[in-house]
């Protein structure tokens, strides 16, 4: 199927785009504006709107159309394929498959301070409704909290004997999440670790295929709970214990 | 103003059972120092600066006189011995021990009362700095005026210059409070960064330099724009003193400074915490510096409808550590947030009857008012409409130090434009409902007064239960945020020192003799 952005009417292509330009919003910065957004594809774009933010810094919103159409039957996205199950589902899985407790710990890693992620996967009380880890039978979730070293983080999973690590991060600056997550499989791996225990990057940003490519087994970016990443973790255990067999 | 009807001897016993908490953790924190305490010293001595390898030389002198010396006398009487066994002044007693020319902690150490004397030009002369600063602040607060409400962003580029550009568009836009975030992991550093600095994660970090930048070019603003521009910054963590110190050289007028935020939310030990919060307040109190608490963070943690009762509790508590402090009620900033899932029914009047509930126990406060963030998504027109009713409420209750939400809030830290948005709908908010507070009052027995009623009687519960087994085991319970800590546990414990019955620390001396 081919697509384009649908304003008022199919495939009439339009967008909405906003942006601040060092400069004033004169006739000479809404040009500049328009011409910008030319550049970048649109066709015929308007600055509905040009607004003066500061000290020459000028806001513009502005509205046009795109000429391109996405293919999406060429489109490939790596997303988590195993299903997410309930969490009573999950509970007897652990229960008749694996009989013992599946220890998950997770932190909000690096200079990270935001504990929102990797609370509502972990805590009680979860996220919109979706239960955390803590209140699965069979599991036990130790949540580290936030800024926590990558050093620490590992150290703590070889103490609490981890079965599934939960690294979380939610707001980012100038990408350093990307090196803080690269950074804590290298130092798995330098601990001989890294096959001993499931891998799991979440956070507002992180996608499967993302995580994947940076050496994690999963990653969960928005709208996924806690469910879905104790699905995910307990089928992979379940799948691992058996390829040992 | 009591529009909600509260119960004014509940309230009455809220503030009696905080004082009692308060108190026992007094008898505490008065028996001990520590290192970022001993540091403070040196600095409010005007001893600055970094030795060759970076470290900056509070933390030398410090920590030499914790191994070598014996550090529960306080850090006052050895550089007192020093500078008499020296004859030298301290800046040249300071550079001669860089030098390894001079030793700290090998000369017989004078008493008390020597000390005072020796130490006396030192401290004169850094406490006349941080008076001058607050009376230079309230001339030119005077000079301006100030509005009732004032609006609140965040810096946090990384670059301080960058930051400097950011801040004054946000002033000339219409921000009347500039706090730069710190470089996150600040908090966990056992020393304050030195000098300019330009590269940062999440924040800049807080530096007595930079701290200096920011001021001057608030100030340029402030002259053009007419309106004093308040600038804020940290002074939490494990160095929460020194900030403070370095905050009123430099005549910063916010600091967030919770008595327990560290404890719970960075997991510093708290024993360290309790004995640095003490220090910091009173030099907050000397150098008229609001403090802001940090309430807002437990509802990011737990649910804000159920756990509403820990934010008041807490707040009582903060109160009575501030006036242990001697911190007047117009410097508290206590805080609280807008938090509640906005799926939840009704939601916007459990907001109202929060934030007025606060307005109403601490009505000379300025309280601090902090946006949704919780249940904030990548909808950035969502966001913003939640970040509207934020503001609705703020005028509404009349709050003090409003903390803009920012429609980017899940994303990054704001753009330029992301904080002019917030400013402007602030701004309609506060023009287009300017008297709605003197016109509207509650329906008796309604949704909001009953809330009010309920909430203030769970946070009175709370808090007869902490008294009962004190703060310390309370915290060890978990009972703030559902976080649990332990009496020994966290970062900072090896720089708590129980003090020596001949223990001298110059300055909160004479700031308590001034306070009292």
């Amino acid at each position: 199927m081919k697509l384009r952005p649908y304003g008022d009417t199919l495939a009439d292509g339009k967008v909405q785009l906003s942006f601040t330009l060092p400069c004033d919003p004169d006739a000479t910065g809404i040009e500049a504006a328009k011409q910008l957004a030319k550049a970048m594809g649109m066709i015929d774009p308007g600055v509905v709107q040009a607004e003066k933010i500061g000290e020459g810094f000028g806001f513009f919103i502005v509205y046009g159309s795109v000429p391109f159409a996405i293919d999406t039957d060429k489109i490939k996205v790596e997303d988590v394929a195993t299903p997410t199950l309930s969490r009573e589902e999950i509970e007897s899985l652990i229960e008749k498959e694996l009989g013992r407790d599946v220890v998950f710990v997770g932190a909000s890693t690096g200079t990270d301070a935001h504990t929102v992620g990797i609370d509502a996967i972990m805590n009680m009380k979860g996220f919109a409704g979706h239960y955390g880890l803590e209140r699965y039978k069979h599991v036990k979730a130790y949540n580290l909290g936030s800024q926590v070293a990558n050093e620490e983080f590992v150290r703590q999973a070889r103490r609490l004997q981890a079965d599934v690590l939960l690294v979380s991060q939610t707001v980012t600056q100038k990408d350093i999440h990307l090196r803080n997550l690269t950074n804590l499989v290298e130092l798995l791996e330098a601990e001989k670790l890294r096959d001993q225990v499931i891998l799991i990057a979440g956070g507002a940003r992180i996608t499967h295929e993302l995580a994947k490519e940076l050496g994690y087994d999963a990653g969960f970016g928005p709208k996924k709970y806690a469910e879905d990443v104790a699905s995910f973790a307990v089928l992979e255990l379940i799948e691992r214990k058996k390829s040992v067999k | 103003m009591n529009k909600l009807n509260l119960d004014q001897n509940v309230i009455a016993t809220c503030r009696q059972l905080a004082m009692g908490i308060a108190d026992d953790i007094h008898e505490f924190i008065h028996k001990h120092t520590t290192v970022s305490v001993e540091r403070t010293v040196c600095r409010l001595l005007g001893v600055d600066g970094v030795d060759r390898f970076g470290v900056p030389i509070p933390n030398l002198i410090v920590d030499d006189i914790k191994d070598r010396g014996d550090l529960s006398r306080g850090v006052s009487v050895y550089l007192a011995a020093g500078l008499k066994a020296t004859g030298m002044d301290l800046k040249a007693l300071v550079k001669a021990y860089l030098q390894g020319e001079v030793q700290l902690g090998s000369d017989p150490l004078p008493s008390i009362k020597e000390t005072l004397g020796i130490l006396e030009p030192y401290y004169a002369a850094t406490l006349k700095q941080i008076k001058d600063n607050r009376g230079e602040r309230e001339n030119r607060k005077q000079k301006y005026g100030q509005k009732p409400t004032e609006i609140y962003v965040i810096v946090a580029t990384g670059n301080i210059h960058e930051d400097v550009i950011q801040a004054k568009a946000a002033a000339k836009a219409g921000a009347d409070i500039i706090a730069v975030i710190r470089s996150t992991g600040q908090s966990l550093l056992d020393y304050v960064p030195y000098g300019i600095t330009t590269e940062g994660f999440g924040g800049t970090y807080a530096t007595q330099a930079n701290f200096r930048l920011m001021r001057a070019a608030l100030d340029e603003v402030a002259e053009a724009e007419n309106r004093y521009i308040s600038l804020v910054n940290y002074a939490s963590g494990l160095c929460m003193p020194e900030i403070a110190a370095m905050a009123a050289l430099e005549r910063l007028d916010i600091l967030l400074n919770d008595s327990m935020y560290g404890i719970i939310f960075r997991d510093i030990n708290m024993q360290r915490t309790f004995i640095d919060q003490y220090f910091s307040r009173l030099i907050n109190a000397y150098a008229g510096i609001i403090i802001n608490t940090g309430e807002d963070n437990y509802l990011t943690t737990s649910d804000a409808v159920e756990e509403a009762h820990t934010v008041l509790a807490s707040q009582f508590i903060n109160e009575a550590f501030a006036l242990k402090a001697h911190l007047p009620e117009q410097l508290m900033g206590l805080g609280h947030a807008f938090e509640i899932d906005p799926a939840v029914e009704d939601s916007f009047l459990l907001e109202i009857a929060q934030a007025e509930m606060a307005r109403e126990i601490f009505p000379t406060a300025p309280l601090k008012y902090m946006p949704p963030t919780k249940h904030i998504n990548g909808n950035i027109f969502r966001a913003y409409q939640q970040n509207t009713m934020f503001n609705l409420a703020t005028t509404f209750t009349d709050q003090s130090i409003h903390l803009l939400g920012m429609m980017t809030e899940a994303i990054h830290t704001p753009f330029i434009a992301d904080r002019y948005l917030a400013i402007e709908n602030a701004k309609l908010v506060q023009r287009a409902a300017k008297s709605m507070r003197e016109e509207i009052c509650f329906k008796p027995g309604g949704i909001i007064e009953s809330r009010a009623k309920s909430v203030l009687a769970k946070a009175a519960e709370l808090l007869e239960s902490v008294r009962k087994i004190g703060l310390f085991q309370a915290l060890e319970n978990g009972v703030f945020a559902g976080v649990k800590r332990p009496f020994k546990g966290g970062k900072g414990l090896e720089g708590v020192i129980a003090k020596h019955p001949q223990y001298l620390n110059v300055i909160s001396a004479r700031m308590e003799a001034e306070l009292l």
